[in-house]
């Protein structure tokens, strides 16, 4: 049996769309597809707030949830009973369609985006020969939903929240763009499997644009599914909730749903256009099958029988697969949850930026450094290693060295305080 | 210079803290982080309750009790009632003196003794006064507090059964301040009795 661990999802729907009758098949590939998806969104969604709750946990010096099934792995279930049972309240007055359409709308785009992530080797729900170009579409209509969220709640935190959302998605649209459109210069397609097999021999990470590329796209990112430090319009301590501050039960659940979705759909993004999507060097499996083995063997939560049985398993799959290079779908994954654990290591460290200062950092830094990147971009192509490296690593520098001090803050006055006597 | 703020070097030396605290969470953490020669700090300090319960210094205190020195009718409680003028929440209610039908006070173990001794648990908000203030050490702090009662009001109210607690149990729960009390009672008797001719 030649089934490769690579390959095994494509060559299991292979096989299942075979048993099928030649008209079935290609309705049978959507389906499949969009039921793929359909089922594994809400999960990612699901543990990804475990992944969160218990990463913020350790950072505070705190377990996470730790109650609800081993290691507090059930918590998510519990979270979504809770939030399907609660009461359903829309204020008085508020516009009831909208109020309901809003948190669904919301949801739409952040799972449409999962049709065009390249999870792995020939693992593209939709290659799209348009690919970035269908992200950055449908990421837009977020927006919509977010200001029907707080335009309908007839609530002043709501409104102002919505509006300050809606700025913040739009301003950070323009560097997140910008700092794309170097990877575009360089690989000369908008495919999504064409950019992650263009960085084939090196990530565009690692050259001058591609570093400040992926640091502009990563925080603009950041800021459009509003996480800290950009979370101004759903603070707590300002806004009581921002634009989802009227909404309960389910409602709030899909807002929640979304914000998560949206944020995973970011990681992979980046992961995609910077970090080499599913490349990876060529570690063999045994590896990564045998660190498995003894991460599991080692659980002290775990009982001994389940740790064998997973031990086992790893010692199955090692030797079934052991020569292969590690798969190309669990290279993006790692890379990817890498990028979620930088995004809750944010939460867990930074205070947030005021709307000002958040604006003020889109359009005053952001908007002129992917400006100049895609210039850097243009002269790194244009004349070979290592000219064109030096010369726009340079101008990167240099720009951003007189960007940093044209956008200085006001000096604080220096007060003096002498006691009354 | 201001422009370091905006070079993130307070954001990065920040994001060094917080990783530094999530490393020394796990064990494999700590000795990450002392092979790189940076001490390791807190670690966890959840305490895992109810698995696990905190140990308390003995001072701690939470709710009075009656104290008896042999069998629960030798309470060293006369009913002077000075505690209930000084809880300064008033959660004290005394019935006494105990009285025979002609009003004179009735004895037990040559004192006098309440009737009735309440104290509303709801409101007693732990301050030590009444103890501080008994002439007799007749009411002494416990220490238990895992007290949750099926009812918010009638259950909360402790009477005298459920307030008196031997003299061996106060020694148990606080041995250094049972001492001090018990020299001091016996330095009293010691002088109130005659000496022996």
């Amino acid at each position: 049996m030649n089934v490769s661990l690579d390959q095994l999802f494509v060559q299991l729907a292979s096989a299942l769309l075979g048993a099928l009758p030649e008209w079935a098949r290609p309705w049978a590939s959507i389906l499949v597809r969009i039921g793929v998806i359909a089922a594994l969104a809400p999960l990612i969604m699901m543990y990804l707030t475990w992944i969160e709750r218990k990463l913020i946990a350790r950072m505070q010096n705190r377990f996470g949830p730790t109650r609800v099934g081993r290691y507090g792995l059930l918590q998510p279930l519990a979270d979504g009973l809770k939030m399907l049972i609660k009461e359903d309240i829309v204020p008085q007055g508020a516009d009831r369609l909208l109020h309901l359409a809003a948190p669904i709308l919301a949801v739409v785009p952040a799972v449409l985006l999962f049709a065009v992530l390249p999870f792995g080797r020939n693992l593209i729900a939709a290659d799209l020969n348009v690919g970035l170009l269908y992200v950055f579409a449908v990421s837009s209509v977020s927006s919509y939903a977010i200001f029907m969220g707080g335009w309908a709640s007839r609530s002043k935190f709501s409104i102002i929240g919505a509006m300050r959302s809606v700025a913040q998605i739009i301003s950070y649209e323009v560097p997140g763009v910008l700092s794309v459109v170097a990877v575009i210069m360089v690989t000369g397609t908008l495919s999504m499997a064409g950019i992650v097999e263009a960085q084939g021999a090196r990530w565009f990470v690692f050259t001058p644009w591609g570093f400040v590329g992926f640091f502009l796209f990563f925080l603009s990112g950041v800021a459009e599914v509003n996480r800290t430090p950009f979370d101004m319009p759903e603070a707590e301590s300002e806004l009581v909730a921002g634009f989802h501050t009227e909404y309960s039960g389910m409602k709030f659940a899909l807002w929640y749903m979304a914000e998560f979705l949206e944020s995973f759909a970011v990681c992979a993004l980046a992961v995609t256009f910077f970090l080499g999507g599913w490349q990876g060097p060529p570690v063999p499996f045994w590896a990564l099958a045998a660190l498995l083995a003894v991460l599991i063997g080692t659980a002290r939560l775990l009982a001994i029988p389940l740790r064998l049985l997973g031990v086992a398993a790893m010692a199955g799959a090692g030797m079934l697969w052991g020569a292969e290079p590690v798969p190309s779908w669990i290279w993006f994954l790692a890379k990817t949850y890498a990028l979620v654990f930088v995004l809750v290591w944010f939460r867990g460290t930074l205070p947030r930026l005021r709307i000002d200062q958040l604006m003020g950092l889109a359009w005053k830094f952001f908007l002129p450094l992917g400006l100049i990147n895609i210039l850097a971009a243009g002269l790194w192509v244009l004349w070979p290693f290592p000219a064109g490296t030096a010369a726009s690593a340079i101008l990167l520098l240099a720009s951003g060295w007189c960007l940093v001090r044209a956008n200085n803050p006001e000096p604080l006055q220096s007060r003096t305080y002498v006691f009354a006597e | 210079m201001r422009w370091q703020a905006l070079v993130s070097l307070g954001v990065l030396k920040g994001m060094g803290v917080t990783l530094k605290t999530f490393l020394e969470t796990y064990p494999w953490g700590r000795g990450l982080l002392r092979t790189l020669r940076i001490p390791p700090t807190n670690g966890l300090v959840t305490v895992q309750y109810p698995d696990v319960k905190q140990q308390h210094a003995e001072r701690f205190r939470y709710f009075p009790f009656l104290v008896y020195d042999k069998t629960p009718d030798d309470l060293r409680c006369v009913a002077c009632k000075i505690c209930e003028q000084e809880c300064p929440p008033q959660c004290i209610h005394i019935v006494g003196p105990a009285k025979d039908a002609q009003g004179r006070p009735l004895k037990a173990h040559g004192r006098t003794f309440p009737v009735a001794f309440d104290i509303d648990m709801s409101i007693c908000m732990s301050c030590r006064i009444c103890v501080d203030v008994c002439p007799f050490d007749a009411i002494e702090m416990d220490n238990q507090y895992e007290l949750s009662s099926s009812g918010r009001w009638e259950p909360m109210v402790y009477d005298k059964a459920k307030l008196l607690k031997s003299a061996e149990y106060f020694q148990q729960i606080k041995p250094a301040e049972a001492s001090e009390v018990d020299a001091r009672l016996a330095a009293k008797a010691k002088k109130a009795a005659p000496p022996p001719t």
